[in-house]
């Protein structure tokens, strides 16, 4: 016993030794050292979605040098929101970037208490109260913050892209959506996937059917979730009962259930979301018709570049198909099944979209 | 029956204390074998830390060129991830000492709300630890396995929100009714289990996991259809000013009257167990069920009442959750507090002054990762490997009394659950 204790105590003497020689740490307070911050929320940094995608945009700031130190710390639950920001204005950070509407709140007590530092917050942006609310409990902010930047996605462009291409390419007639839950930043993806089957309609005097979503009623699919991929399973089985053969789920890692069973059973094709599924999900190549990016990567990138020049601004930043930040991906291993008018057209309606004689509202006549 | 019982124990007293100080010299281990074993779980750790730490690795691959780097580098790796952990769960030493010296010379209180920030936090996590390992606790002194405590802290999570933001009631009301809403709701919600284990003798362990699911569920049901808020979001409205637990610091220090509610329940459970014909009752079912049935207890009656007090420190805990911390319910608004309750009462021996040591530790580890991913950029769920090896560690003493060469004791036997049947 006595032994185990001086070893014990060598190892410790050892320990404080040797640790002394070693990199020392970054220091973020100072003016020209630029630190990043990125709070989860409870998806965690490894969602395959919007939480990866964000760090993603951190990580190729660092790998540019950009920015001296790019952390991250994952959300357990909502209490963990309000502790994790306050940790890296700790350490003085110089932009905290938060991830989805559940830290709408938090984001914002946070940036108003906190005027000098950086913050951008993905899928939300302020003003976010409606009548009544009471500002620092129901919601963030009256008004725009300053030091804020909501970095919203106009990802029913590139979806509308998608819907088209999804009606053109389908032999049942029939296409079909459905979303994890019920918040704009999915029914938008859903909204112009619609679109674009309403539209080749018209176009073409066809009858292509869309399952799962109708933007008017606001009545579709939903999981409930945005993680059982068992749920994604089972509402691509009943989807290809009634007759659809092309699924675009808006449900994060949930959609991967679908397109395993589109593999297993050759009988449907899936277009992913967020991010180019070819390269994230490689396995399911085989039945990726198309992906519709939401570049979540590139916003955080952006912003991040300009705190850096001295440019942030805050308010929100919408991107659109005009500025690349959402777009469908290529068609890689179908790039020889879809038929060259198809392409064209898709090619004239995403100049279309650009220049806004083609708006996906018009088209849903609202 | 209880008057019975005041005799027998009126001249216990002697006669009990002859037998404990006999078994005096080790006493000590009650005390010595749950710190060994976190002492353990951090080195352990230490281990897991070093081998999954690339840069360390790399370290390792040029060894031969540089064993005294590759050396230093991993115990500075060890040193600035525990170092993190400390400062992140109790505050930097350093930083406190400033902040006191700028309070004298300038009188200035900023400095000292940044240096009492994590310690602050460290005992908001706790809260929650405690109240629903207390519930794991009792259940355990029945002899019962509450597995459910995750669902009961989460009902009583719902319902306390659902009386803080429907009523409007002045403080003095609208608390002590929002806090009674989530005992009530979670001793509930324990009922169940509780009243099909006595009446047909279905496991609790069963029932309560069942009772888990289902809370899961309905909680998304109600969040996305009769406790939405207004707006999008899935999740309840927040709770009105007057149902809320007082924070005793401005922001962002959340410390509040959560933390003392969850002491005082802790001094009630010690008063309930030890100084009641309850309490004999609940230790004597657990002890010995049969007995206790022969000795003239009603055992069913107390199998549902010992549930229902169970799921009404569960659901207070995510009472005070709601009221002191968030003010909202959410979907994900348990951090897994009710299954890391179990963990918290096996590590507290399910003794109630054991559940708050255990229960600060536990919410210690848990705040002072987030400093530790954040500055030593080790991955939060280490925090669970080690829990979850000191909780191993706890189960088996074999191994702590091996390593360390320490004597088993014959008083030392504590029976926390029965198997199935009897």
């Amino acid at each position: 016993m006595k032994k185990l204790y001086s070893i014990m105590a060598v190892l410790l003497a050892a320990v404080l030794l040797l640790s002394a020689c070693g990199p020392r740490a970054v220091d973020c307070s100072a003016d020209d050292v630029y630190c990043v911050g990125q709070v989860t929320d409870l998806g965690g940094i490894d969602d395959k979605s919007f939480n990866a995608s964000a760090w993603r945009g951190v990580q190729n700031a660092l790998d540019d040098d950009l920015i001296a130190s790019g952390k991250y710390l994952e959300s357990q639950g909502q209490s963990d929101y309000a502790r994790n920001i306050q940790q890296f204005l700790d350490e003085n950070t110089d932009l905290i970037v938060t991830v989805g509407f559940l830290l709408g709140v938090d984001t914002a007590k946070a940036a108003t208490a906190n005027p000098n530092t950086y913050f951008a917050i993905v899928d939300y942006s302020y003003p976010d109260c409606w009548p009544g609310a009471v500002v620092g409990t129901d919601c963030g902010s009256d008004v725009e913050i300053p030091n804020v930047r909501g970095l919203t996605f106009q990802t029913d462009q590139a979806a509308f892209l998608a819907g088209y291409l999804a009606a053109g390419m389908t032999q049942t007639g029939k296409v079909g959506t459905y979303g994890g839950i019920q918040i704009p930043p999915v029914t938008i993806f859903m909204d112009g996937f619609q679109a674009g089957v309403m539209y080749y309609n018209q176009q073409h005097g066809a009858n292509v059917q869309l399952v799962g979503w109708d933007a008017a009623t606001g009545q579709g699919l939903f999981t409930g979730n945005f993680e059982s991929t068992d749920d994604g399973r089972a509402f691509a089985e009943s989807l290809m009962q009634e007759g659809v053969d092309i699924i675009m789920p808006v449900a994060g890692p949930v959609g991967l259930g679908s397109a395993a069973v589109c593999q297993e059973t050759g009988g449907c094709l899936i277009i992913g979301v967020d991010a180019d599924w070819y390269d994230t999900a490689p396995e399911y190549r085989s039945v990726l018709l198309t992906s519709v990016l939401k570049k979540i990567d590139v916003a955080v990138y952006d912003t991040i570049q300009d705190m850096v020049n001295g440019q942030f601004t805050g308010g929100t930043a919408v991107y659109t198909i005009a500025d690349g930040g959402v777009d469908i991906a290529p068609y890689h291993d179908f790039d020889n099944q879809v038929p060259a008018s198809l392409k064209a057209e898709i090619e004239q309606l995403r100049q279309q979209l650009i220049d806004g004689t083609l708006t996906v509202n018009g088209v849903l006549g609202r | 029956m209880s008057a019975k019982e005041t005799k027998t124990s009126k001249a216990k007293p002697r006669k009990e204390k002859d037998l404990q100080d006999k078994k005096r010299p080790g006493a000590w281990q009650v005390i010595a074998m749950p710190l060994l074993a976190v002492l353990t779980g951090l080195l352990v750790g230490a281990i897991v830390i070093v081998v999954t730490d690339a840069r360390v690795i790399a370290a390792y691959r040029n060894f031969f060129q540089d064993p005294l780097g590759a050396i230093g580098l991993t115990f500075q790796t060890i040193l600035v991830a525990y170092g993190a952990l400390f400062s992140g769960a109790l505050g930097s030493p350093e930083r406190i000492f400033l902040a006191f010296e700028r309070l004298f010379t300038t009188g200035e209180t900023d400095g000292l709300v940044r240096a009492f920030w994590p310690l602050s936090e460290s005992l908001v996590a706790a809260t929650p630890y405690m109240l629903a390992g207390l519930a794991v606790a009792i259940g355990f002194k029945a002899g019962l396995f509450n597995i459910g405590a995750e669902g009961q802290f989460l009902m009583g999570a719902l319902g306390s929100a659902w009386i803080g933001y429907t009523f409007h009631l002045p403080w003095y009301l609208h608390l002590p009714l929002a806090l009674l809403g989530g005992a009530v709701a979670g001793a509930l919600w324990a009922a169940v289990p509780g009243y099909l284990k006595a009446t047909t003798g279905a496991h609790e362990v069963v029932n309560t996991i069942m009772m888990n699911w289902i809370s899961f569920r309905l909680s998304d049901w109600l969040l996305n259809g009769p406790m939405k808020a207004t707006g999008y979001r899935p999740i309840t409205p927040v709770v009105d000013s007057t149902a809320t637990l007082p924070r005793f610091f401005p922001d962002p220090i959340r410390l509040n009257l959560g933390f003392i509610v969850a002491l005082a329940a802790a001094a009630l459970v010690y008063w309930l167990l030890f100084k009641t014909t309850f309490g004999f009752e609940v230790r004597a079912v657990g002890t010995n069920p049969d007995a206790s049935k022969y000795a003239g207890i009603n055992v069913p009656r107390n199998i549902v009442l010992v549930m229902m007090l169970s799921g009404a420190l569960a659901g207070l805990g995510g009472a005070t959750q709601v009221l002191g911390v968030d003010h909202w319910v959410g979907q994900g608004f348990s951090a897994g507090y009710g299954f890391d309750s179990i963990a918290i009462a096996l590590l507290g021996k399910s003794h109630p002054v054991g559940v708050i040591l255990s229960a600060l530790l536990w919410g210690a580890l848990r705040n002072g990762a987030t400093r530790m991913q954040s500055m030593a950029g080790i991955p939060i769920d280490i925090i669970s490997i080690i829990q979850g090896l000191v909780i191993v560690f706890i189960a088996a003493p074999v191994i702590i009394r091996w390593l360390y060469r320490i004597r088993t004791l014959e008083t030392e036997k504590v029976v926390l659950t029965r198997g199935w049947g009897k």
